[in-house]
């Protein structure tokens, strides 16, 4: 049903597709017609295999602590909800689960747990309690399919007994063991995403968990400031700042907890993007009049600049994979498009055809490209911003969201399976929430109310 | 012949006087002699009128400077200054008045009341007003400001200038060559579609163009300062064409 739904929106691109320039029309039908006989590419999403069926069992409680209830429930549904959201499981519902709570391998009849109607493949299930001020808890995950070995990890977390850290725990053991049933990719359970809060006439930068928990201020500047972007190593968040001299990038230390010195220059400075060495900041600064893209250090000095049209070069994004190319969004032929280039500004690469396109977001591994995306942008015309996906190699796309008002602002999640983004449904900026979907348009969630804009994934 | 010879003279001629009608009055008591006694108090003492006189240095001063005021009285046993209150009968005193002032000198004596006055006239900066003629430091009046630079308006995504805006970019040129002390802040805005980074560079533009548009005009280009605010400051926030071209402009306003 999706993808006879695909298909036919596709088509509808290439009948609008009229104008100028029929060889892109061409171009275009051929892409119509191979994505028809293919039926799109594939996203890290999918595996290629079938997703594993896994049960989550609620834990054991271990201990009569009053805390103990109220936390358990917080570890269990954080635990089922992290490996829900991974994209790799076919989780079972809590409902055919089987009456027992297992709390250590002795206690499990593996048998009860793969037989219907819970089926599992695997079985996570352990114990938890709190023990002299500590939270104490043992995770197992078993293969229900091996009954003679059937442990695959077993793991004993301590931490101090409150909410934030049974949370933390629950996404550690999540991240422990989508690291071993995804064939090595790592979990993004205990990944933050950082976004703009809007409050009244200010914007402030904040932080949350991946799941949209814990969300909270990092900056307190008493303007507007936009763009965040977390350093690889997540020591670093740049964003651009309004003060007297306009928008400049600005530079905030995690791990001191203040802001750090960027040198500013005139003109205009924008939209900051980290190479995945950490080293470098390319960002779109009109220091010499015009918006360009630039390349600084993380002092903002040793400054170079990359590219030389008349109009607006914003939004860089650095190849994450390789750290040699940039994508970025450039206004040099009228309505704003999308381009690939070396990081020395040769081999400059068109790779939209038209529309309004806006705030790419380079994939982990280095194939895709995430960005939203007006095809149709003009008074008048049906649609509207929605993101896509584009296999950078071919440049074929597809659409991930539809008709739910104005998307933007996607980022790829560090193990390129979810992609964060704001929307708003009736187009007014005030109310953009933060959203994320899997990298192939499904299981759409909202992470924060009305206020919510710019997220940006951390790299890990 | 001075003023003490005068004085005694004076005095001479009340006292003889007095005495001349103390002998016609007393007749029917007694002829003999006068008794000085049933003259009251001394006759020689009616006091002279007091003198003051009161300057101040010096006479014009600028706001938060001071001045020295310098008062001498004579004959006066009470003096006060408005605004100070009773002082010695000579004395100086340094004042620092926020606006012009009279200052006020009563000298009081037995014999009258004396008064001196100086002005001292303090220069307040104030804003002019009409701007008469091109003088330094004269930046013009907020509104005179309005009327002459125009603020610009653009097409939709475009930061190219448009034919209409030939003639207010002219008109502003020749109002800033008018001022020379008028500094400009260029504020590049627009409407709320599309992406805010997008807006923000394209902001830039349209300030950018707006500048170099004065600049061509004659406008020398460190007058000018360009901040683009792109769609994060609105002026109207509705869902139409009149508003979004509202919010697709190139602003100007005074940059003090």
């Amino acid at each position: 049903m999706s993808s006879l739904k695909r298909t036919s929106l596709i088509r509808r691109a290439g009948l609008y597709c009229f104008g100028p320039i029929p060889v892109l029309f061409t171009v275009l039908f051929a892409m119509v017609s191979t994505l028809h006989a293919q039926e799109g590419f594939k996203t890290e999403t999918s595996s290629g295999v079938t997703n594993i069926r896994i049960a989550v069992a609620d834990f054991k409680p271990l201990s009569t602590d009053p805390q103990t209830a109220s936390l358990k429930t917080t570890f269990d549904a954080t635990l089922y909800s992290d490996l829900a959201n991974a994209g790799i499981f076919d989780i079972v519902s809590k409902s055919l689960l089987p009456q027992s709570t297992p709390g250590s391998p002795a206690d499990i009849s593996l048998q009860q747990w793969a037989a219907p109607p819970s089926s599992a493949a695997m079985v996570a299930f352990g114990s938890f309690a709190i023990q002299s001020d500590k939270i104490v808890c043992s995770g197992y995950l078993f293969d229900a399919k091996n009954l003679q070995y059937p442990q695959v990890l077993a793991k004993q977390y301590t931490d101090v007994v409150t909410e934030d850290a049974a949370r933390q725990i629950a996404h550690r053991f999540a991240d422990e063991i989508i690291f071993r049933l995804s064939g090595g990719s790592q979990g993004i359970a205990e990944t933050k995403i950082y976004y703009v809060k809007i409050a009244g006439p200010d914007k402030e930068i904040w932080e949350m968990d991946y799941d949209g928990a814990n969300q909270h201020a990092i900056t307190h500047l008493g303007t507007v400031s936009l763009s965040p972007r977390i350093a690889p190593d997540n020591s670093r968040l740049a964003f651009s700042s309004l003060g007297r001299d306009g928008f400049q990038i600005r530079m905030y230390s995690l791990i001191l907890g203040r802001m750090v010195n960027f040198s500013s220059t005139g003109g205009t400075n924008l939209s900051p993007a980290w190479a995945p060495n950490g080293k470098d900041l390319a960002f779109s600064s009109s220091r010499t009049g015009d918006p360009e893209i630039w390349i600084t250090d993380v002092n903002g000095s040793l400054a170079r600049r990359i590219t030389s049209f008349r109009g607006p070069d914003v939004s860089p994004v650095f190849n994450p994979r390789t750290g040699s190319q940039i994508a970025w969004i450039s206004g040099r032929t009228g309505l704003p498009q999308l381009y690939i280039m070396d990081t020395d500004g040769s081999a400059v690469q068109r790779m939209t055809d038209g529309g309004y396109a806006t705030s790419p977001s380079w994939s982990p591994n280095g194939q895709f490209l995430a960005f939203a995306w007006d095809r149709k942008y003009g008074p008048g015309a049906p649609g509207g911003q929605d993101i896509y996906v584009m296999e950078i190699a071919t440049k074929r796309w597809i659409q991930l969201t539809h008709d739910t008002g104005r998307c933007d602002f996607p980022s790829w999640s560090p193990d390129g399976r979810h992609i964060v983004y704001a929307n708003t449904a009736d187009g007014k900026a005030a109310h953009m929430k933060i959203w994320t979907m899997l990298a192939d348009g499904t299981q759409k969630r909202a992470l924060t109310g009305a206020g919510g804009d710019m997220p940006n994934w951390s790299w890990k | 012949m001075n003023i003490t010879q005068l004085k005694i003279r004076k005095t001479l001629v009340i006292t003889t006087a007095l005495i001349a009608i103390a002998a016609a009055t007393g007749c029917h008591k007694k002829a003999s002699g006068v008794d000085p006694n049933a003259l009251g108090p001394a006759p020689a003492a009616p006091a002279a009128p007091p003198t003051a006189s009161i300057t101040a240095d010096p006479l014009a001063i600028d706001l938060g400077q001071s001045v020295v005021l310098n008062w001498r009285t004579q004959n006066a046993t009470v003096v006060t200054i408005d605004g100070i209150g009773e002082v010695n009968s000579n004395g100086t005193q340094t004042v620092s008045p926020s606006n012009s002032t009279n200052f006020h000198l009563t000298a009081k004596g037995d014999g009258g009341t004396t008064e001196a006055n100086v002005r001292v006239t303090v220069r307040v900066p104030v804003a002019p007003s009409a701007p008469p003629a091109p003088t330094e430091g004269d930046m013009g009046s907020e509104a005179a400001f309005h009327q002459n630079v125009q603020d610009i308006f653009f097409d939709y995504d475009s930061y190219d200038l448009r034919p209409d805006a030939a003639t207010s970019t002219a008109q502003a040129a020749s109002y800033l060559a008018a001022h020379p002390a008028i500094k400009v802040v260029i504020g590049g805005y627009c409407d709320d579609r599309g992406s805010a980074e997008y807006n923000l560079a394209l902001g830039e533009n349209r300030a950018n163009a707006a500048r170099t548009a004065l600049v061509s005009a004659g406008v020398p280009a460190s007058r000018l300062r360009v901040i683009s605010y792109g769609k994060e400051k609105q002026f109207c926030t509705e869902e139409n064409e009149t508003c979004w071209q509202q919010n697709r402009r190139a602003q100007f306003s005074l940059d003090r």
